[in-house]
């Protein structure tokens, strides 16, 4: 909401145009301020803060127990692999040894997560290019997900199933097998969606050529996650910096040089293959031991800076904690992958039309509570 | 390259006070730069330390700042291109900024940090023409610190109303209304 007032240096032939804060293409409460030459666009400013509700502030007075809960709802698509990052903070910083099986417990769930989300971008991004078809497929097939996550973890969404130390509960006993049916099933299904979608010739030219993004820009701006490899860069946590069960697990990377809208699109599409094909080394090794270590009811951290990085859905997230050995932390940093990524928009919008906006936008995958943290 | 060939290299760049306006000049690869590397760092020029932080941790007076950045993001050798978090900080009495740095072609990562005791009028110089990610991060730390940077090209409210009182993310911030204090 920092700017409300409009820049009145206008041509004659230029004007402004709100789009959001409540347009569905903005995906939540984004408002961004256009100043268009026709059809043609010459600015694009984000308008930001509409529900921001300073969780780094809140960090500060909360527990390391609280703050894992906080994350939740900052990119609420990743909030498994949030809660994991808040916990792999405090376990390294605590020089805690955690168990294999939470470790591959985490990895799967985490992997199961980045699935559901690819899934619910990728009906919304058929939807903001006109495909409406596109929302129930992706919808039905993150439906399934859920109800894994529900059965474990006791929700659908903001899962808190990640501790300090380990895991709430062991996971369910029909865990392994359904997360089995759900990996025969989706194989099935990606395929689908190519048919459906990636395919089809409308949708090729809205996408190709739309919203390109260079290597060099890409690194420069922050980017990170499918926009970042979308450019060819190699950015991928997961193997630059491997966390939890990472290491033991072969996968490709998914790139793809284009730049384009349909570069991220693709790369997306990619990753969910390789996430199924992580899930699949597994979940048939669930190593058998504790699902949780021991921590003091007041975990008190050394004083000391810590950072973790991990890679959630939609790219890099970082966590930095400032500690001074107290049971709250003093300062508690979240480096989104969101806000980096928005930030580009501008770039790779001017030029372009309305309808490319959309379908960069689309495919940046932008969730606004990320960025309002 | 290791924390310690970094902090060689990177100290080797400021040799002291005085040769610092020298050396800016001078191509490293000449010979009066070489003499220079042998010279002792002033600590109160740049300061490095990896207590306490998984980084090698570099501490630089303001003026300082925008030289050493765009050395960092420069030189073949450190290539840091990657800004990947950068940090409002309290500590407070100073106020200042905490930056995140990476590779992407040889992975090593290094932590700058910038402090001012001026929390009246605290300001650095901006980075966001070296690394294109701090135009809206710097904004953020400009919304919820009050720290102001010098040649950003639109340094105005990211998230905050332009009416908003105060700079939330600092320590002596108070808000009976809206914060629970424990």
């Amino acid at each position: 909401m920092g700017t409300t007032t409009v820049n009145n240096n206008f041509k004659s032939e230029e004007y402004f145009i709100n789009m959001g804060p409540q347009h569905p293409a903005t995906h939540g409460v984004l408002r961004l301020l256009l100043t268009i030459d026709g059809e043609i666009i010459k600015k694009v400013e984000p308008d930001l803060g509409y529900i921001h509700r300073s969780i780094e502030k809140m960090c500060e007075r909360d527990s390391y127990q609280q703050i894992v809960h906080l994350t939740d709802r900052m990119d609420y698509l990743s909030s498994h692999i949030n809660n994991e990052a808040v916990c792999l903070t405090v376990e390294n910083a605590l020089q805690l040894e955690i168990p294999e099986r939470v470790k591959v417990i985490r990895t799967i769930i985490g992997e199961l997560t980045r699935i559901a989300s690819h899934c619910l971008w990728w009906g919304v991004m058929g939807m903001d290019v006109g495909a409406l078809t596109t929302y129930f497929y992706g919808f039905r097939d993150r439906e399934l997900i859920n109800d894994i996550f529900e059965e474990t973890c006791g929700a659908r969404l903001t899962m808190n199933y990640n501790i300090p130390g380990g895991l709430m509960y062991d996971i369910h006993p029909n865990f392994v097998q359904r997360t089995k049916d759900f990996v025969k099933h989706f194989k099935t299904k990606i395929p689908e969606y190519d048919r459906l979608l990636t395919g089809n010739v409308i949708f090729q030219k809205r996408m190709k050529g739309v919203g390109v993004l260079s290597k060099e820009d890409a690194i420069s701006f922050g980017a990170s996650g499918p926009v970042g490899r979308g450019s060819g860069y190699s950015c991928d946590v997961r193997k630059h910096h491997p966390y939890s069960a990472l290491d033991k697990v072969t996968f490709n990377e998914s790139l793809k040089t284009a730049g384009d809208s349909l570069a991220r699109y693709e790369v997306r599409i990619m990753e969910m293959w390789e996430s199924l094909s992580i899930i699949e080394q597994l979940i048939d090794n669930i190593p058998e031991g504790d699902y949780k270590v021991a921590t003091n009811a007041v975990i008190k951290l050394p004083k000391g800076e810590y950072y973790q990085k991990v890679e959630a859905a939609r790219g890099e997230l970082g966590v930095y904690v400032v500690s001074t050995g107290t049971k709250n932390p003093y300062r508690v940093k979240f480096r989104s992958p969101g806000l980096s990524n928005l930030s580009l928009l501008n770039h790779i919008a001017v030029g372009g039309k309305i309808g490319d906006l959309v379908a960069s936008m689309a495919t940046l995958d932008i969730v606004v509570p990320d960025i309002d943290r | 390259m290791n924390n310690n060939e970094l902090q060689n290299l990177i100290g080797s760049w400021f040799p002291n006070l005085e040769a610092d306006k020298i050396v800016e000049t001078v191509p490293e690869t000449e010979e009066g730069a070489e003499a220079k590397i042998s010279e002792p760092v002033n600590p109160s020029l740049l300061s490095f330390t990896e207590e306490e932080s998984q980084f090698l941790n570099i501490e630089v007076s303001p003026e300082h700042l925008h030289s050493l950045m765009t050395q960092l993001r420069e030189n073949p050798e450190t290539n840091f291109d990657y800004l990947f978090c950068l940090t409002g900080m309290d500590w407070g009495k100073e106020l200042g900024v905490v930056y995140h740095l990476e590779s992407t072609k040889y992975r090593h990562q290094l932590v700058v940090k910038v402090k001012t005791a001026d929390r009246e009028n605290p300001n650095f110089d901006t980075v966001c023409n070296i690394w294109k990610t701090a135009d809206f991060h710097e904004r953020e730390v400009f919304d919820f610190f009050g720290v102001k940077f010098n040649n950003h090209p639109n340094l105005k409210y990211l998230f905050l109303t332009e009416d908003w009182e105060g700079y939330p993310l600092r320590k002596d911030y108070v808000d009976e209304v809206n914060m629970v204090v424990k």
